[in-house]
């Protein structure tokens, strides 16, 4: 067991041994994941973990040592190590722990543990999968095979404890069910995977409606094919824009801020978007996958408007990240075991605007809706964007044919500015999400 | 040198019989077939930015998994204590993906030491003093800084990590084997007044600190710096269908998403892979002979074993463009009666494992890299690219340009922009028109993603002409 009291020993001990400041934090886990697969079950895992993460400074310097050996020899060495290592790095006038008066002084109760999660029994869990890919399968006589479906749970304890004065824990846990069904007619096949992911279990859609959804996903890939190369308008369906939404995330992250590594660096408080736009970090929404009561440092979370009617009004960031831009950290450190904070999103989701889905296909004459995105094609620095994509052609406001094998193009920052409509349809299934979202113009590569 | 079988049996005072005992406690409930993974890894890592040490890390990872194979069925559990009783109760757990009252009989184990010595490093990166390494990290800050001026950031790192495995199956093998990995990467940001663009280079491999000569890092920081110093110049792509010569070296990402993922066994064997079926098929042009060999010595995506003990070896997946096999792991090997190709991977105890590649590229063919560019009259010259990925069920697959070139009349002309390149898996390499005599492996620095495990990978390929792909740009 880790506990407040156990961490705060080896934060004493790190400084009796020479740390100027130091920050423990203990992550214990009991995951349950079952896939089961055309009916069977395929794979059962379980197991419960723990580790624990050091960080000291010793004047100025900094170092962090982890371990997932929690026995007396192996904290030893833990704090031994982390203290000679923080003597060899070089003085960083921004690596600070937070100062006691920006501590979290209360450990806000947010709704993020459900006993009914915690409790599900593993007959119930494999009983879902295979309701889930049961209800898949039972959906269209097309869908002749399956990737499977899984249900995963996860509960967990964070406890975090520092040298300026801040001891804190928080439970949570969450649910998450997945499957991946496959369409084939005469020579083609295709798959989607659709799912939700919760921290409580009434609030998980059933196992049949994400079943049926995911069906009707690998249906309507059926028949894909490419079009010629043309700049068109663009509809990304929700799921997709959320994925525009983590790109967006790397580029206000303050890590990218301060390395100069972003295409929106030195844009606070600068017009980068359409007015329609707005985004926002929210740490305290209840009961929701992404929040939590304080941050990597100790930080109480919050909610941070990063853009508000198309204008830069926040970076993400942390202690360090704050420091080096002359800001304050928004509370969105984001601690592993091991190494400095990162920044991390909390409830990260652009906020819904007022079009039906429905009526932003119709408003499109000639152009793609965007089911599906893959690859990497984002350069942070410069915004450019290019990434493989598949959906279906929009012709005189209707869905058309599907479409597969095709690029979209553009920079980003043309991207942002160019959003013309943002849908109504705004939901959460994990800890980012968009509303469906168009933008004025991309090039589609295709033949 | 670490002996594992002693390392692990000596440090957590775990003995043979013990070892034994756990198999059959997995096999308890009538499991066909059980392993033990133990698992001790160190990992650290140093990053330079702005010129200081920002940070120094280092972790240690231990534990067991435990492993239960009973019909298509696995059941899995792992804990970080390495001692019986937690062992013990894991096992149990794995155990009950069998529902059986009986279990087998007593199992034994010979212990055996592994065919191959691939990377026998005299001394661990891990065992090297910090200043040393510090001073490797600095070499490379100066020489990025000296390429050119317009060179703002340099953030450069190095990170190692020694992994010592055991793994015990019921099949009776008790092998070890301890697995080195070193990678250092480079990225600079050039600010030429206000345009800014990054370079990215690096390597590595299954190593020790002799490696990272003088030489070879002066090389990583100069790439790094020349390729955000060419990006200053990039006009922006072009997009639609169009011939595409790949250069040699890590352009082979290619193979690894285009064909790679779709040869793994599992998604074969349960007939989801657009590759399915295909044995003995032309999904390539005869110029195509691809494989995967995880026994180069000192790669990163290397093996003495796999991660369920068994050898790793060359496996040939593509020849003369015929498809000739999948990668195995254990589970698909004795549900499909294929042979193992040592393919069985995971990233930790924490995972269980499945098929995944190891160094997979292209073998030379004759052409020369000149007349390849000499026979484009219109065309993209791709060198370096980031990630890629791919949909195994339809088998369209990606990968992202990050430094390449437009070919006008036989000549490789101006700069362009990074830009995604799209594909279909079993049609790609049917359009392969030239293969050069200038096969490169990558030099050390691939991670492959799969089913949220990360597992380190090489990939390698000669020049090679692609008649009609379709290009991600905006012109």
């Amino acid at each position: 067991m880790i506990t407040k009291d156990s961490l705060s020993d080896i934060v004493k001990a790190a400084i009796k041994r020479g740390a100027t400041d130091a920050e423990a934090v203990g992550i214990e886990t009991t995951e349950f994941h079952v896939e089961v697969r055309l009916g069977e079950v395929e794979k059962l895992q379980e197991a419960s973990s723990r580790g624990i993460g050091l960080r000291v400074l010793y004047q100025g310097r900094q170092a962090s040592c982890s371990t997932s050996d929690v026995s007396p020899q192996a904290i030893d060495e833990l704090i031994a190590n982390a203290v000679e290592m923080a003597k060899l790095t070089s003085v960083d006038e921004a690596a600070v722990l937070p100062a006691r008066e920006e501590l979290a002084s209360e450990i806000v109760e947010l709704g993020l543990y459900d006993p009914a999660v915690a409790e599900l029994a593993p007959e119930r869990k494999i009983e879902m999968a295979r309701e889930a890919e049961d209800a898949a399968r039972n959906f269209d006589a097309r869908i002749t095979n399956s990737e499977g479906a899984a249900c995963s749970t996860t509960v967990g304890k964070t406890t975090l404890v520092t040298s300026a004065g801040f001891a804190g824990e928080y439970q949570g846990a969450n649910c998450a069910l997945m499957v991946a069904p496959i369409a084939k007619e005469s020579d083609q096949m295709q798959v989607a995977g659709w799912g939700d992911r919760q921290r409580h279990l009434a609030a998980l859609d059933s196992p049949e409606e994400i079943g049926r959804e995911a069906a009707r996903r690998a249906l309507r890939k059926l028949g894909a094919r490419k079009v010629a190369t043309q700049e068109v308008p663009i509809v990304f369906e929700a799921d997709v824009a959320e994925e525009l939404l983590s790109d967006f995330f790397e580029a206000v992250d303050g890590n990218s801020i301060f390395r100069r590594a972003s295409f929106l660096v030195g844009q606070l408080g600068e017009v980068i978007a359409s007015p329609a736009l707005n985004i926002i970090d929210d740490g305290q929404m209840r009961g929701a996958v992404g929040s939590r009561p304080f941050d990597g440092e100790g930080l109480a979370t919050r909610r941070t408007v990063v853009v508000e009617n198309g204008v830069l009004k926040s970076y993400l960031l942390n202690t360090y990240t704050a420091r080096k831009l002359g800001l304050r950290s928004t509370a969105n450190a984001a601690r592993g075991l091991t190494g400095a904070p990162a920044v991390g999103f909390s409830n990260f989701f652009i906020a819904p605007g007022v079009y039906s889905p429905d009526a932003m296909i119709a408003s499109v004459k000639n152009g793609f809706y965007v089911t599906e995105m893959i690859g990497f094609g984002f350069n942070t620095v410069t915004g450019d964007y290019s990434r493989g994509a598949a959906g279906w052609w929009i012709e005189d406001g209707r869905l058309a044919f599907p479409v597969e094998e095709v690029t979209i193009a553009g920079n980003f920052r043309d991207l942002l500015r160019g959003i013309e409509m943002i849908g109504n349809d705004l939901r959460f299934r994990g800890r980012i999400a968009a509303p469906t979202i168009k933008v004025d113009r991309m090039m589609v590569s295709g033949e | 040198m670490i002996e594992p079988i002693k390392f692990f049996t000596g440090k957590f005072n775990l003995k043979i019989p013990e070892i034994e005992s756990l198999l059959g406690a997995a096999l308890s409930k009538g499991g066909e077939y059980a392993d033990l993974y133990f698992e001790y890894t160190v990992l650290n890592s140093l990053s330079l930015e702005e010129q200081i040490v920002k940070s120094a890390n280092r972790s240690v990872r231990q534990g067991v998994g435990v492993r239960v194979i009973s019909g298509e069925k696995t059941g899995y559990a792992y804990c970080d204590e390495i001692d019986a009783a937690a062992i013990r109760k894991a096992a149990i757990t794995a155990a009950h993906i069998a529902n059986s009252q009986s279990g087998g009989g007593p199992i034994n184990v010979s212990s055996s030491h592994p065919a191959h010595d691939l990377y026998p490093v005299a001394q661990l990166i891990n065992d090297e003093p910090l200043p040393r390494k510090i001073e490797l990290l600095n070499r490379v800050d100066r020489a990025s800084r000296a390429y050119d001026r317009r060179i703002r950031e340099v953030q450069t790192s190095l990170a190692d990590e020694y992994k010592i495995v055991l793994i015990a199956t019921s099949d009776g093998l008790l092998i070890g084997d301890v697995q080195p990995l070193a990678r250092m990467r480079v990225m600079c940001i050039a600010d030429d007044d206000g345009n800014l663009q990054s370079g990215v280079s690096g390597g590595g491999g299954r190593i020790g600190m002799d490696f990272f000569s003088d030489q070879l890092v002066e090389h990583y920081a100069t790439e790094a710096a020349r390729q955000a110093i060419v990006q200053l110049e990039a006009q922006d792509a072009p997009a639609g269908a169009m011939e595409v010569v790949l250069g040699p070296g890590w352009p082979g990402v290619l193979l690894h998403e285009a064909i790679g993922h779709g040869l793994e066994a599992d998604f074969n064997r349960k007939g989801t892979s657009a590759f399915s079926g295909l044995i003995g098929q032309k999904v390539a042009s005869e110029l195509c002979t691809v494989v995967d060999e995880g026994t180069m010595p000192n790669r990163r995506g290397s093996l003495n074993i796999d991660d369920e003990g068994n050898p790793t070896s060359q496996t040939v997946l593509i020849e003369k463009g015929v498809l000739r096999g999948y990668l195995q792991d254990k589970l698909s090997s004795r549900l499909t009666g294929a042979k193992l190709t040592g393919n069985g991977r995971r990233e930790s105890y924490r995972h269980m494992p499945m098929p995944r590649m190891t160094n997979t590229f292209m073998l030379n063919g004759e052409s020369t890299p000149d007349e390849i560019i000499r026979s484009v009259k219109r065309g993209l010259y791709a060198v370096q690219f980031g990630g890629g990925q791919v949909d195994i069920t339809n088998g369209k697959f990606v990968f992202s340009a990050s430094e390449a070139y437009l070919i006008e009349d036989g000549q490789v002309t101006a700069p362009v922009k990074g830009a995604t390149l799209i594909g279909n898996g079993p049609v790609a390499l049917t359009k392969v028109t030239a293969v050069a005599n200038d096969l490169a492996l990558d030099e050390g620095v691939g991670t492959c993603g799969k089913d949220g495990q990360s597992v380190p990978v090489g990939v390698g390929l000669p020049t090679i002409k692609i008649s009609e792909m379709t290009v991600g740009g905006t012109k």
